[in-house]
């Protein structure tokens, strides 16, 4: 009985351990840069979904063989011009929101950006 | 509805439908396709060859046309950096042809990035063509500035909305739709309801015996959502046509050739005269792929069409550039 008792102490204080040092985390911010980076590579963005605070500066670069076109889904609020390969594009979001956006020439590439 | 491949090949080269299904994966040899009354039999097409005793076979055509697709001039990386090259060996394999064809089709994607120096390169290749007068349909790649004005600005006379068209030739109709604009995330090809109110009006007095031919550059039928390679409204677009007993549907956007037959309709895409993309799921991308040099032009290529009035016959060769 005592050895449980024992190993169940080092599991809680492990747990407690991690549970400290881990910290909260939600929906993944890109790094901890304040200019966040979406990468266009084999036909996806990625990453898929960012989460950042109003005024960010997201930049979009083309990794791909083929041009791609960021447009949000509303075909309004922002949308780039064709990008070949490397080329960028930079959009300031600035109010708090969750926005779709899409490749206007590959639809069914997808992906939204969480703003906070 | 079932596929029809009837096999009345001599020497047993597996064109059964299994067989057919393995060499649409190849997307490269020359197989002759003749389509009687909505039914395909296939012939085998000595490799290369554009001439000869397989063409004999198709003596007797009232005329000929050519569809090429996917020039993607302006496009330069690993998987082709000369396509300007490669389109014009497309040309030379057009000249070479017995008799010259009526004209050409091409199923889109001209250029690479919409810009003028693309699409002027283009056309003075393809004025090369011995071939009369050349019809286009826009690709995605041709629309991408100024809502699609440099296309056209070059192509778009006579056309209506975005560019869609349509022409009679010797008895046959032909269809030229556009399916790459207004895309909606997540979406497919689209065709829109102006466009498809067009088509209705335009075959409305149409005998139903007249052959009809549509060429649009995104499949009009789902080839591989996944990837895109679709269109999310053609179904109405067929539905116009389901009374005529011959629709041939000819695409291009997806570098391989693809077949299929649905009552009296048959669907061809063609291969490009730039890259090659990989076959359905496959890859993790439909992006371009890359193939051996030496490879490269066996697996990029044109197709001829040769159309026999009174059998609505429609027989389609798909020629490799090696």
């Amino acid at each position: 009985m005592p050895k449980i008792k024992w190993i169940l102490g080092l599991a809680a204080i492990a747990v407690a351990a991690f549970a400290l040092t881990s910290g909260t985390r939600a929906i993944p911010a890109v790094g901890a840069s304040d200019k966040p980076e979406i990468k266009i590579d084999n036909f996806s963005f990625g990453p898929a979904t960012i989460t950042v605070p109003a005024g960010t500066t997201v930049t979009w670069t083309n990794n791909d063989d083929v041009p791609h076109v960021v447009t949000s889904d509303d075909n309004k609020m922002f949308k780039s011009k064709a990008l070949d390969t490397d080329d960028h594009f930079s959009f300031t979001f600035t109010k708090p929101g969750t926005y779709k956006y899409y490749c206007a020439i590959h639809p069914k590439m997808t992906a939204k950006i969480v703003v906070q | 509805m079932a596929d029809f491949i009837r096999d009345n090949s001599k020497n047993k080269d597996g064109v059964d439908r299994r067989g057919f299904l393995q060499c649409m994966a190849w997307a490269g040899t020359g197989v002759l396709y003749s389509l009687h009354g909505g039914i395909l039999k296939s012939l085998p097409l000595a490799q290369g060859a554009m001439g000869g005793t397989d063409m004999a076979k198709m003596k007797g055509a009232d005329f000929s046309f050519i569809q090429i697709s996917d020039s993607h001039i302006g496009f330069n990386k690993e998987a082709n950096p000369d396509v300007t090259a490669t389109l014009q060996i497309a040309v030379d394999r057009i000249n070479s042809a017995e008799a010259p064809p009526d004209f050409l089709l091409h199923t889109g994607d001209i250029s690479q990035l919409s810009k003028p120096s693309e699409f002027d390169t283009a056309q003075e290749v393809l004025k090369g063509a011995k071939a009369g007068k050349i019809f286009y349909v826009p690709g995605e790649h041709d629309v991408l500035t100024d809502d699609g004005k440099q296309y056209l600005d070059r192509f778009g006379k006579d056309t209506k909305g975005k560019g869609w068209y349509s022409f009679d030739h010797k008895g046959a109709h032909f269809i030229g739709l556009v399916n790459v604009v207004d895309l909606k995330a997540g979406g497919l090809g689209s065709l829109g309801a102006d466009q498809l109110k067009w088509l209705e009006d335009d075959v409305r007095n149409l005998k139903s015996s007249t052959p009809v031919i549509v060429f649009a550059h995104i499949p009009l039928w789902t080839v591989y959502p996944e990837w895109g390679w679709g269109t999310d409204d053609s179904q109405q677009a067929l539905g116009h046509l389901k009374r005529f007993g011959s629709v041939s549907v000819l695409n291009g956007h997806i570098h391989q050739i693809m077949q299929k037959v649905e009552g009296n309709v048959s669907f061809h895409t063609a291969l490009s005269t730039a890259f090659p993309q990989p076959a359905p799921g496959t890859a993790s991308s439909p992006g371009p792929m890359k193939v051996p040099a030496d490879k490269l032009r066996s697996v990029l290529g044109i197709t001829q069409v040769n159309y026999v009035q009174g059998n609505h016959s429609l027989a389609l060769v798909d020629s490799p550039l090696a």
